[in-house]
């Protein structure tokens, strides 16, 4: 082979590879990007059943529920206008408290109960999520001043 | 007092950026020898201030001097002295000023082992390190500084966060900065021979080591963080794709490249722009990366605060530092022409494989990584890409990379004559296929087909890298210490593919609830329960649980994994129990009670996860060892203008 057609030989094995990690990736892609929705979205049905999204919100006070002894925990996320109750198996984080704002990623099933294959609470005692932050937010904004109160870590944000 | 001298300090580092960025550039353009040497002193004032200026942060933490605001948002009198001293760089502030330290210790290091670069060059290169340095200062002095008082003082501190207070999250930040700022050493040289539109390749021969440098600290500062998620979240996941640690894995992915790309560029000639275009978008990357963490723009573990004002700062610092450098790239970058032709076998088209495929991944995760914050920034709603994404995309230009890599060791420059080491090469596969098929078979059970993949893969690229070095010594010919280096980092990450490949195809993670007594089963281990104490830390007080845990009968070991409650912020945390040794680790951790005396759990199984992190040292030693060669030194004055090309095939 001339140098000239050894160049191109080159350049179209590595077209050739790059074109195929792209559509790979794309796919991967695809396939793994997760929808953030808040509890009123879910409540409104506005979420997709059956497939793998967040949703966030914060845990209502007194709501969370145990069998004595058994890991499955129950709790009812909300943002103040519309509850989700949240079904969970596993170890919950840290951070994880009542009152706390939390994401859970998870799958729908009907009946407005999430079961979740993770729950993330943040590190740090001021935070919240920014998505919860956000949707918290929106909800407010949507209602009458005198709408339920937001929690003061809010306005941290 | 103290804290207004480190202030007053700090003041006069950023005084003498300004000097060293302005004579170092100003005068190598108007070719002033007055103004050019005066750069190496503007360089060593600089550093000395800053160090007094750290030196003061942490004095006043030292002495728990709680008038200084960062102090008490960041310590305790109750807190252990090491952590007092490690809280220097527990938040925003204190981590800008280490990023300032670093930067300057950086700069004075090449100041005084680079005496033999041509003044104008080097002044050029400490001007762009200066403007550097000046974004940094100017950037603590006017949104984030360190010393600013507490009037009244707070009687105590608010104490530091309790995930760092552990030692691997207390040496991970320094090592990792000293890692990501090393990379502005090959930015500036880089620039600065955009500047003076060099069309030689020296500047390659010089950026080396110092690439290689900052490339093993970014490696071990990688690897201190994934270590410390490991057993210090509780998670017992070593590696998340958390947005944070993407942006610290991109720069150290796109340096990869860089010195592999600096090889060719120094022996050949070739690859002129790239390697330029390479040492500018790694640290272009990597303050980018910075820009993400310290903005407050992604949230995860890793982000301290969110301030616009801060955002806003960094982002028209990153403008004019990457789009600057990349204007002058594409302003210089025509004129750069190589000549010199390669066969397709050789080491140059092994090297190009590398790059491209280096640079596909890093481009891959930039993608996923950005994307959300896009979509958010158009108000397209929120979204995450998911840990599986990312997994997918690396893997796949990896794979071909590591396969490449056992064969591309031995290939030599312009046309490689691969029959020499045909039959070491198939004798290593052979020998990887089986025991790649039989050792994970009768060790941890029926093998997938990624699991053989990666297994053979590693070991292939083990025994690879192991073929140079006994043949040489069998011959009796030297073995040099960079091409000592090149076989002991590859190494490394044959052993770093092996670990990965065990652990994700043979982990066992359970979570499951206990009381005192019971036992359960993972991986045929027997975990049991046995009890729990309270415990009391120095500044925490815990719950201890007591796991025995033994095979087939025996006792193997006694974990004491505990819950912690930091007394000052009252947060709780987990300290896992583990128990580490080369084959598997075992891991404990303690969730919450669930009533009738009973504890969640997480019990895990992590078959050769040690070797992840055994695997990134051994290539940061490599790496350590190729700089050490004394090549770098000695040629440098000989031949620094001799044209590369004609330099020795040996890398």
């Amino acid at each position: 082979m001339t140098p000239r057609r050894r160049r191109m030989a080159l350049v179209a094995l590595i077209v050739v590879g790059v074109g195929a990690a792209v559509a790979f990736a794309l796919n991967a892609f695809q396939e793994n990007l997760l929808y953030f929705y808040s509890t009123s979205d879910v409540a409104g049905g506005k979420a997709p059943p059956d497939r793998t999204i967040r949703i966030g919100g914060m845990v209502t006070l007194g709501s969370v529920q145990r069998q004595p002894g058994s890991l499955e925990v129950r709790f009812v996320l909300t943002d103040y206008a519309k509850d989700v109750t949240v079904s969970y198996s596993g170890v919950l984080p840290d951070l994880f408290r009542e009152g706390q704002g939390v994401v859970a990623r998870g799958k729908l099933v009907g009946d407005n109960l999430f079961v979740a294959e993770e729950v993330l609470a943040k590190h740090d005692e001021k935070y919240m999520p920014p998505e919860v932050a956000d949707s918290l937010k929106k909800q407010h904004a949507g209602q009458k001043p005198s709408a339920a109160p937001l929690p003061s870590t809010t306005a941290a944000n | 007092m103290i804290a207004e001298l480190g202030q007053f300090a700090l003041v006069l580092a950023f005084c003498l950026c300004i000097p060293q960025a302005f004579f170092g550039l100003v005068g190598a353009h108007k070719g002033k020898v007055q103004w050019m040497l005066a750069t190496r002193p503007a360089v060593a004032g600089q550093w000395v201030f800053t160090l007094l200026s750290f030196g003061c942060l942490a004095y006043s933490f030292y002495i728990n001097d709680f008038s200084v605001l960062y102090v008490a948002s960041n310590s305790n009198s109750a807190l252990p002295t090491f952590y007092r001293f490690t809280a220097v760089w527990g938040a925003h502030e204190g981590s800008l000023l280490l990023w300032l330290l670093v930067t300057a210790s950086w700069s004075v290091a090449l100041a005084a082992f680079s005496k033999q670069l041509p003044l104008p060059f080097s002044s050029r290169v400490f001007g762009v390190l200066g403007i550097i340095s000046a974004g940094f200062a100017l950037f603590i002095l006017t949104t984030s500084n360190p010393f600013e008082r507490l009037i009244p003082a707070a009687v105590d501190g608010r104490d530091l966060n309790p995930l760092l207070q552990d030692f691997g999250l207390a040496v991970h930040p320094p090592i990792l900065y000293t890692g990501w700022l090393g990379l502005s050493i090959p930015f500036a040289f880089a620039v600065a021979t955009l500047i003076e539109g060099r069309l030689d390749v020296t500047w390659a021969r010089w950026a080396r080591p110092w690439t290689t440098l900052a490339w093993s600290f970014l490696t071990v500062g990688i690897a201190l963080g994934s270590w410390w998620a490991y057993y210090e979240l509780g998670w017992g996941g070593w590696w998340f794709w958390d947005p944070v640690e993407n942006s610290s894995f991109m720069p150290w992915l796109l340096g990869t490249a860089l010195f592999h790309s600096l090889a060719v560029t120094e022996k050949r000639g070739l690859f002129k722009s790239w390697t330029l275009l390479l040492a500018v978008s790694a640290f272009s990357l990597a303050l980018l990366g910075g820009f993400l963490v310290r903005s407050g723009v992604l949230v995860s573990v890793h982000s301290f605060a969110s301030d616009p004002n801060r955002g806003l700062f960094i982002l028209g610092f990153l403008v004019i530092c990457i789009g600057g450098s990349l204007g002058l790239y594409a302003w210089r970058a025509p004129s750069l022409r190589s000549n010199a032709g390669f066969a397709i076998v050789s080491r140059e088209s092994f090297l190009l494989l590398n790059n491209v495929l280096l640079v596909a991944a890093a481009g891959l995760i930039l993608v996923g990584t950005l994307y959300p914050l896009f979509l958010e920034a158009l108000d397209m709603g929120r979204i995450s890409v998911g840990p599986p994404y990312f997994a997918t995309v690396f893997v796949i230009p990896m794979l071909p990379l590591v396969l490449l890599l056992a064969v591309g060791m031995h290939s030599s420059w312009k046309q490689a004559r691969l029959e020499s080491v045909k039959r070491p090469l198939l004798i290593t596969f052979g020998i990887a296929l089986v025991a790649g098929i039989a050792v994970p078979w009768i060790a941890y059970g029926t093998p997938g087909v990624l699991t053989v993949v990666g297994m053979v893969a590693g070991l292939w690229v083990v025994g690879s890298a192991l073929i140079d070095p006994v043949s040489r010594l069998k011959s009796g010919h030297s073995l040099t210490p960079s091409i000592l280096g090149m076989s002991v980092a590859h190494l490394g990450l044959g052993l770093f593919v092996i670990g990965v490949t065990g652990v994700e195809s043979y982990k066992i993670e359970r979570d499951l609830g206990l009381k005192p007594g019971e036992t359960t089963n993972v991986a045929g281990y027997e975990f049991r329960f046995d009890s729990t104490r309270d415990f009391r830390g120095p500044n925490f007080d815990a719950v201890e649980g007591q796991v025995t845990i033994s095979k087939d009968g025996k006792p193997v070991t006694v974990l004491h994994p505990q819950k912690r409650i930091y007394r000052v912020q009252t947060t709780p945390m987990t300290e896992a129990g583990i128990d580490a040794s080369l084959g598997r680790d075992l891991f404990v951790a303690l969730g919450e009670p669930l009533g009738q005396d009973a504890w969640s759990m997480r019990l895990q199984y992590k078959p050769l996860v040690r070797l992840i992190w055994g695997g990134c040292l051994v290539m940061a030693f490599g790496g350590l060892l190729a700089v050490s060669d004394r090549r770098h030194r000695v040629r440098v004055t000989k031949s620094a203008d001799a044209p590369a090309a004609s330099a020795s095939a040996s890398v």
